[in-house]
């Protein structure tokens, strides 16, 4: 129980400033389009040089934290996500806002993200070495099954069509494998030298997502004072809330379970652990076809599962010095500044600051949830906020995020060019999130693939196929693709028997 | 009247004096911030390095004169993308050579790849200035704890025994890793199969994992991991201070240099001008000494040599040399 002992350490006034400064300010920054919870936490690192090794972790603990909370807010209010791990929240968190449920969904998320990131936290607590060594295990053969699993969640993505889905999905595939073979180094379908170093994947994001909102918002302006389609705004008590978001039990715990497995394995990070969760969640439910629509469970799920992913995507980087996801890569470094080398000297000899950071991130997912539900009131100005005004602010944010990312201008062309795609694709009835996760999941895909071939030489077949995390992850893609494709023929028979009847 | 005059005057030259004493202070380079690009993502080896050299550019001291760069920080800007290539080749296109945007360089690491891509890559040592190194990191073989192998000689048997299925990792193409596993396959007379794992992290992931059978790792990483591992050798001419015990690659047999040494430091675009080339080069390597920053370098594990400019010029032509006939038969 020495967790317990250090508890003391976090509520000095320094550190308690801290978390608090570093969870509103990670909450600003998380709903910043482009400000993804990678580049807050690297952000931030120069500042830790001048401050105790202690403080300097317990406030990339906090952003950390608070930014993968605070991207579901531009996500759920203006249909962006704030990062690539927020993809599944707005599938139902923007309908439920423009339903004029966003207080409901901010509220849903806040509590949700609470109830994952701290189950997360515990498990980092507890569970630290066995989990470590389930890290260990997944080498490239394992990830592109994983990476395969993912992409069979992209049917069900597709915004109603799974046929449309599928296409845009492919797209994203093929769109992930411009500019450079991650492996071996090749130069591929590289058009322009603006897309010389491929298509990153916050650039796609914001096109995908901010572009066509800005273009509708334009299309749809009136002179003077028009808003956003929302519908009158519900208040909605904190508590009911709570009450509601507490029943709904197995969204959450669906969520909570993936984030934290997604959360340990090497390199998956909180990208895939929002959508595992959301696919399983709808494929569970009984009635999946609300999904999409405003279903509660939606934001619940993703949100829940995101920040779950937090704390044990710590237990490899603080055991073996390996991140689980790309953020706990750039805290590899917030260690290291500090003389802090991950391994088991880092709970004997180095204890007093390793149990303090790992007691502030649970003290953080308490900050985070206060304020968190602290803005969700304040949302509804967003929805009285003018088109003309929000299509300018909403284009500003995009353009300035994108080039923050890696200071490039050839990403702001890119990110403008997919955008317009996107605006003439989604009038045809192809949504961005399928077309965003191909983008991701192909890069994942290919670069274990090529390592699993070059590691099994003329054995590839029996390398991917056999081992044990393999197999069970091959079983899954099995269930997933077939229940789709059971799902599609459901929906098509009803679709005829309508058709008949009308 | 006269009081008056004489005090106008004094005025007048306290004005003169303070708005002449401004632009003299001003034009002494830089008087800007200074950019940085590191051609590798936040969070790795080469950028976490890169931010504590330069952290002490805008240093005061104690009466509030500029200790380093006139007061001036320099900032680090990502640019990552297939092993440098695409940060690098950034730089050399759209750098301006005015002294505020420098890059930092990782030697083999360009150097190679402007050898064996001569058309995709842009820079070679011939566009580029540069103004000091800040650290060395040896390549060092390493294989997991449970691995069979316990020295030099059980790997070379084993790979010899068994051509091309010995795995092991590195970080990338053409980066130290790659060029020791060369090395070590040249000197050994055998045929290892090495897979590039995007990332030296990641590539040591892979033999804490038992994915690979052996690895080439930076000594720096390796060094932190040391319980789940085995280091069989470095690969310098001499042993290292971290790792006394470690033997070299010549000490077991082999016949490898130092030329897979991951060098890091600070370079400018060609065309920079020579008194700003000159100031940087006096500059920087007293910045890199800095207390604070050696303290930084060695809590963090990561090993300094800090070397002139003349030094670095004369390590890249010699490398510029090796390599090209190292790597001549993978020409692309």
């Amino acid at each position: 129980m020495e967790f317990l002992h250090y508890f003391s350490e976090v509520f000095t006034w320094a550190n308690i400033t801290i978390l608090v400064l570093g969870t509103v300010g990670g909450l600003l920054l998380g709903a910043t389009p482009g400000l993804s919870p990678t580049m807050a936490v690297a952000l931030l690192i120069p500042f830790t040089f001048h401050m105790e090794p202690a403080s300097s972790l317990v406030m990339l603990g906090a952003v950390y934290t608070a930014t993968v909370a605070g991207g579901a807010v531009s996500g759920i209010l203006v249909n962006i996500p704030g990062a690539p791990a927020n993809i599944a929240t707005i599938m139902d968190g923007y309908p439920m806002a423009k339903q004029g449920k966003a207080v409901q969904a901010l509220h849903y998320c806040f509590i949700s993200s609470f109830v994952g990131g701290f189950t997360g936290v515990l498990l980092l607590i507890f569970f630290t070495p066995p989990l470590a060594d389930l890290a260990l295990k997944f080498g490239p053969a394992e990830l592109f099954w994983i990476s395969i699993f993912g992409i069979t969640i992209i049917a069900s993505l597709g915004g109603g069509s799974v046929v449309k889905g599928l296409i845009a999905g492919t797209a994203g595939l093929w769109l992930s494998t411009i500019g450079y073979n991650p492996v071996l180094g090749e130069e591929r379908f590289v058009f322009s030298e603006h897309l010389a170093g491929g298509i990153h994947i916050i650039a796609a994001l914001i096109g995908l997502f901010a572009i066509p909102q800005v273009l509708t918002l334009v299309a749809q302006s009136r002179l003077y004072k028009d808003t956003l389609e929302f519908a009158e705004l519900h208040s909605h008590g904190v508590w009911q809330s709570f009450i509601y978001n507490i029943k709904r039990i197995r969204a959450l715990t669906i969520g909570t379970i993936s984030g934290s497995i997604v959360g340990v394995i090497p390199g998956a990070g909180g990208q895939i652990a929002g959508l595992v969760a959301y696919d399983q969640t709808l494929k569970m439910s009984k009635d999946p076809s609300s999904f999409g629509k405003g279903n509660p469970d939606g934001v619940i799920a993703a949100e829940s599962a995101n920040n779950a992913m937090v704390g044990p995507s710590l237990v490899p980087l603080l055991t073996l010095g390996i991140p689980g996801s790309p953020t706990a890569a750039v805290l590899l470094g917030g260690l290291l500044i500090n003389g802090l080398f991950p391994g088991p000297d880092l709970f004997t000899i180095h204890g007093a600051v390793t149990w303090t950071f790992i007691d502030s991130l649970l003290v953080g997912q308490v900050l985070m949830l206060v304020f968190g539900l602290l803005i969700a009131r304040y949302s509804g100005f967003v929805a009285h906020i003018p088109n003309h005004t929000m299509a300018a602010a909403v284009i500003v944010l995009a353009i300035f995020g994108t080039y923050s990312v890696q200071n490039s201008v050839s990403d702001v062309w890119v990110m403008l060019a997919l955008g317009v795609f996107m605006y003439y694709a989604s009038r045809i009835g192809f949504s961005p999130a399928p077309l965003v996760l191909g983008l991701i999941l192909g890069q994942i895909t290919e670069t274990n693939f090529l390592q699993g071939r070059l590691i099994a030489g003329d054995e590839a077949w029996s390398y991917f196929v056999s081992g044990g995390i393999s197999q069970i992850v091959i079983a899954l893609c099995i269930v997933s693709i077939t229940y789709s494709i059971y799902n599609e023929r459901k929906v098509i028979i009803r679709r005829r028997e309508e058709d008949a009847a009308s | 009247m006269n009081i008056m005059r004489e005090k106008f005057s004094r005025i007048m030259l306290l004005c003169a004096l303070s708005m002449g004493l401004v632009p003299v202070a001003m034009a002494e380079y830089p008087e800007d911030v200074i950019r940085m690009t590191v051609a590798y993502g936040p969070g790795g080896a080469t950028d976490f390095q890169a931010r504590i050299v330069t952290m002490m550019a805008a240093q005061v001291d104690k009466e509030g004169n500029p200790k380093y760069l006139n007061g001036q920080p320099i900032v680090v800007l990502n640019r990552p993308g297939a092993g440098g290539q695409v940060g690098w080749n950034s730089f050399v296109q759209k750098a301006r050579p005015d002294g505020y945007e420098l890059a930092a360089y990782n030697v083999p690491h360009f150097i190679s790849q402007s050898i064996v891509f001569p058309d995709k890559v842009k820079y070679n040592i011939n566009n580029l200035e540069p103004i000091a190194n800040w650290g060395a990191d040896p390549a060092v073989l390493i294989v997991n704890k449970d691995s069979p192998f316990n020295s030099v000689k059980d790997v070379v048997e084993y790979a010899r025994d068994n051509p091309d299925k010995l795995t092991v990792s590195g970080a990338g193409l053409y980066v130290g890793h790659h060029i020791a596993a060369l090395q070590f396959d040249r000197a050994a007379g055998v045929q290892t199969k090495y897979v590039p794992a995007g990332g030296g992290v990641k590539g040591l992931q892979f033999v804490l994992g038992s994915q690979t059978m052996a690895g080439w790792n930076n000594l720096s990483d390796a060094f932190r991991s040391q319980d789940r591992l085995k280091i069989l050798a470095v690969a310098d001419l001499q042993r290292n201070d971290f790792l006394p015990d470690v033997p070299t690659l010549k000490e077991s047999g082999l016949d490898v240099d130092d030329s897979s040494v991951n060098f890091r430091g600070i370079m400018a675009p060609k065309g920079t001008p020579a008194d700003v080339l000159q100031t940087l080069a006096d500059k920087v390597p007293a910045m890199f000494k800095d207390g604070k920053v050696v303290k930084k370098m060695k809590a963090g594990g990561s090993p300094m040599h800090i070397m002139s400019r003349e030094e670095v010029q004369a390590m890249w032509k010699e490398r510029q040399t090796y390599l090209t006939d190292l790597l001549k038969d993978l020409r692309k």
